[in-house]
């Protein structure tokens, strides 16, 4: 086992948050859908997947066409957005049809999406990893004590909070924020206040859809996109939202740090465990307060 | 009420000894698939006890189907325990031991609690299987490298093929008839409606004097062992066990096998299984995207069919009848 040395320590803490926006994102977007449709998106693992193969597609475009490096993180948000209209197309064209049934029906036509995603990948970039021209040291490094980090790190930490804040400010001050939320919390009342819940929905599921999207194309200066990669993914989304609590967004960013964090440690003191470990605590939080750290009663 | 029962009696014959018949009349590769299928049949029964009978959804199925398949590939390879009855034996009762403590904790919850809480078992089995090298094989998997000894008979000198389609099959059959029966004894017994009654209404249930999280830990428990079951008889056919059988999406498969031909019918997961069997190879052979269709396959059952194969035709029968 390898000595944790002051200098390993700083690089695992920020590799640690690194991943831990990266993870944020992705939740956030579970945590969205989850608050208002009352759905278990598992589709946002393939969103990220997406956004990641879409983003190596966009940026390597961009830069055969004589764009310069330096715009790259702009290009990768841009294929993250451009991928907003997966949103209202899936909310419209499948959860349209489910919201009336069982639970279990509902976790299971996400987990029919899934699958579609998963071969619609393999069908338009094929099976081999795909890599992006866009080096991770593009925008330079950063130096501390006796070791040094990416800048890119700290902008995709920084973008993570950014969206962070701004969708706090948006549930909590805007008007659309707000009928989002009257819809979470009742409704038939909101219906009959004259909100219009189809048009909160389609809201709700896009801004999950973007998340997810995001989150994929910012990753891809770090590793290549892989088939399989949304399915790994959701896998700790998932332990993030049961650790934060169901709905909550707040517990979804603190989750995600712990998550985070405890993946890059356990994947260097024990690799391999990492999984266990966290799902140890997703299975310890569900028994000691199943609504989780941050989660309302439901 | 006595003439539909004579019905299906009729027809459960008639599909028996078709089954019988296999062998004999398909291309040895169907052959393969219907045993791989005959297989399945208790892990789905298993299931849909828990599911369609007690209304909790496990993602985490596949943590019993491989539990069966390492502890069937571990007795042999590290024991040689050679007698497949006590390997099936072997195999529910650590079904029993795990899905006690395992359903113990689950079936404090329901609804997408417990289908989080199962997967999430589902996972930590999984990364049990991959990090415990010594015992599990790792990444690798067990390989069973010799056959089992059937009702003490000892088929060795068959190879391989002869062995699985003519005593292995029959024997499978033999099983897969005695544990079907139970499971429908079960479910048509006393306890099998008291599970439907806290399916349709746990507080009427409990009213009513049930023990509702005791019931729950029954049907997991023996969903647990038919699922494990399932997964002993599975293991002589891959001759391969691998982690993959407890990762989520093999969860996910037994949940859709289920749904595909309908929870709501005792024999709905039965024709599941034969159908998602048969189309997933046709289909994978074909096209190598088979998901695009699986996935929009189950999509189209759960807005349209909820009630699966089964319930379509049922559905198409009455129409006739009514025409």
């Amino acid at each position: 086992m390898a000595l944790l040395e002051p200098s390993t320590i700083t690089i695992l803490v920020l590799t640690g948050i690194f991943s831990s926006s990266i993870i944020f994102l992705i939740s956030a977007g579970l945590q969205i859908v989850f608050g208002i449709q009352r759905i278990l998106n598992l589709t946002v693992g393939s969103f990220y997947a997406i956004g990641a193969y879409v983003g190596i597609t966009f940026i390597n475009f961009f830069l055969k066409m004589g764009f310069s490096v330096v715009y790259g993180l702009l290009f990768l948000i841009l294929a993250g957005l451009s991928l907003s209209f997966l949103g209202p197309t899936i909310e419209r064209g499948v959860l349209n049809f489910v919201y009336k049934k069982e639970e279990a029906f509902q976790l299971l036509a996400t987990f029919g999406l899934v699958l579609i995603f998963e071969d619609m990948i393999k069908l338009i970039w094929g099976s081999y990893p795909q890599i992006s021209d866009f080096g991770i040291l593009t925008y330079g490094e950063f130096r501390f004590l006796d070791t040094s980090f990416p800048v890119y790190y700290f902008l995709v930490i920084i973008s993570a909070f950014l969206i962070a804040f701004l969708l706090e400010f948006f549930i909590k001050k805007t008007r659309q924020g707000k009928k989002m939320r009257s819809v979470a919390d009742d409704i038939e009342m909101s219906e009959g206040l004259g909100v219009k819940v189809r048009n909160i929905y389609i809201l709700s599921f896009t801004i999950g859809t973007v998340l997810g999207t995001l989150a994929g194309a910012l990753i891809i200066p770090v590793t290549a996109a892989v088939l399989g990669m949304g399915i790994e993914a959701i896998v700790l989304a998932f332990a993030v939202v049961v650790i934060a609590g169901l709905g909550s967004m707040r517990g979804a960013l603190l989750a995600s740090l712990i998550v985070g964090l405890l993946q890059a440690f356990i994947t260097f003191i024990f690799p391999e465990l990492t999984t266990f470990v966290i799902y140890l605590i997703v299975i310890a939080v569900l028994l000691i307060k199943p609504t989780g750290l941050m989660g309302k009663e439901i | 009420m006595k003439k539909i029962l004579s019905g299906n009696l009729f027809f459960t014959l008639i599909l028996i000894a078709l089954l019988a018949l296999v062998p004999y009349i398909a291309p040895p590769f169907y052959v393969y698939l219907t045993l791989t299928s005959l297989a399945y049949i208790p892990v789905v029964i298993g299931f849909n006890i828990l599911f369609g009978y007690t209304g909790l959804l496990s993602f985490g199925h596949g943590l019993f189907l491989a539990l069966g398949m390492y502890t069937t590939a571990f007795l042999m390879r590290n024991y040689t325990m050679e007698n497949l009855e006590v390997l099936i034996l072997a195999s529910a009762l650590s079904a029993f031991i795990v899905g006690l403590g395992v359903g113990y904790i689950c079936v404090k919850y329901t609804r997408i609690y417990f289908a989080l809480l199962t997967l999430a078992f589902g996972m930590v089995f999984y990364t049990l299987l991959i990090k415990f090298t010594p015992i599990t094989g790792g990444d690798e998997g067990l390989r069973i490298t010799f056959k089992p000894l059937l009702l003490g008979l000892d088929f060795r000198y068959l190879p391989h093929l002869d062995f699985l389609f003519q005593p292995y099959y029959y024997y499978v059959l033999g099983i897969v008839i005695i544990l079907t029966v139970l499971a429908y004894i079960i479910v048509s017994s006393h306890f099998g409606l008291s599970l439907k009654a806290i399916k349709e209404n746990s507080e009427k249930a409990e009213a009513l004097g049930i023990n509702i999280k005791r019931f729950r830990l029954y049907s997991f428990v023996i969903s647990a062992i038919y699922t494990s079951i399932g997964g002993a008889l599975l293991a002589h056919i891959t001759s391969h066990v691998t982690p993959i059988f407890s990762y989520w999406t093999t969860s996910g498969e037994i949940v859709f096998m289920t749904l595909l031909g309908g929870f709501t019918n005792f024999f709905g997961p039965i024709i599941g299984v034969f159908v998602y069997t048969l189309l997933r190879d046709f289909i994978m052979s074909t096209i190598i995207y088979w998901r695009i269709l699986f996935g929009a396959a189950l999509l189209l059952i759960i807005i349209f069919v909820p009630g699966g194969i089964s319930e379509g035709l049922i559905r198409i029968y009455k129409h006739f009848k009514g025409a």
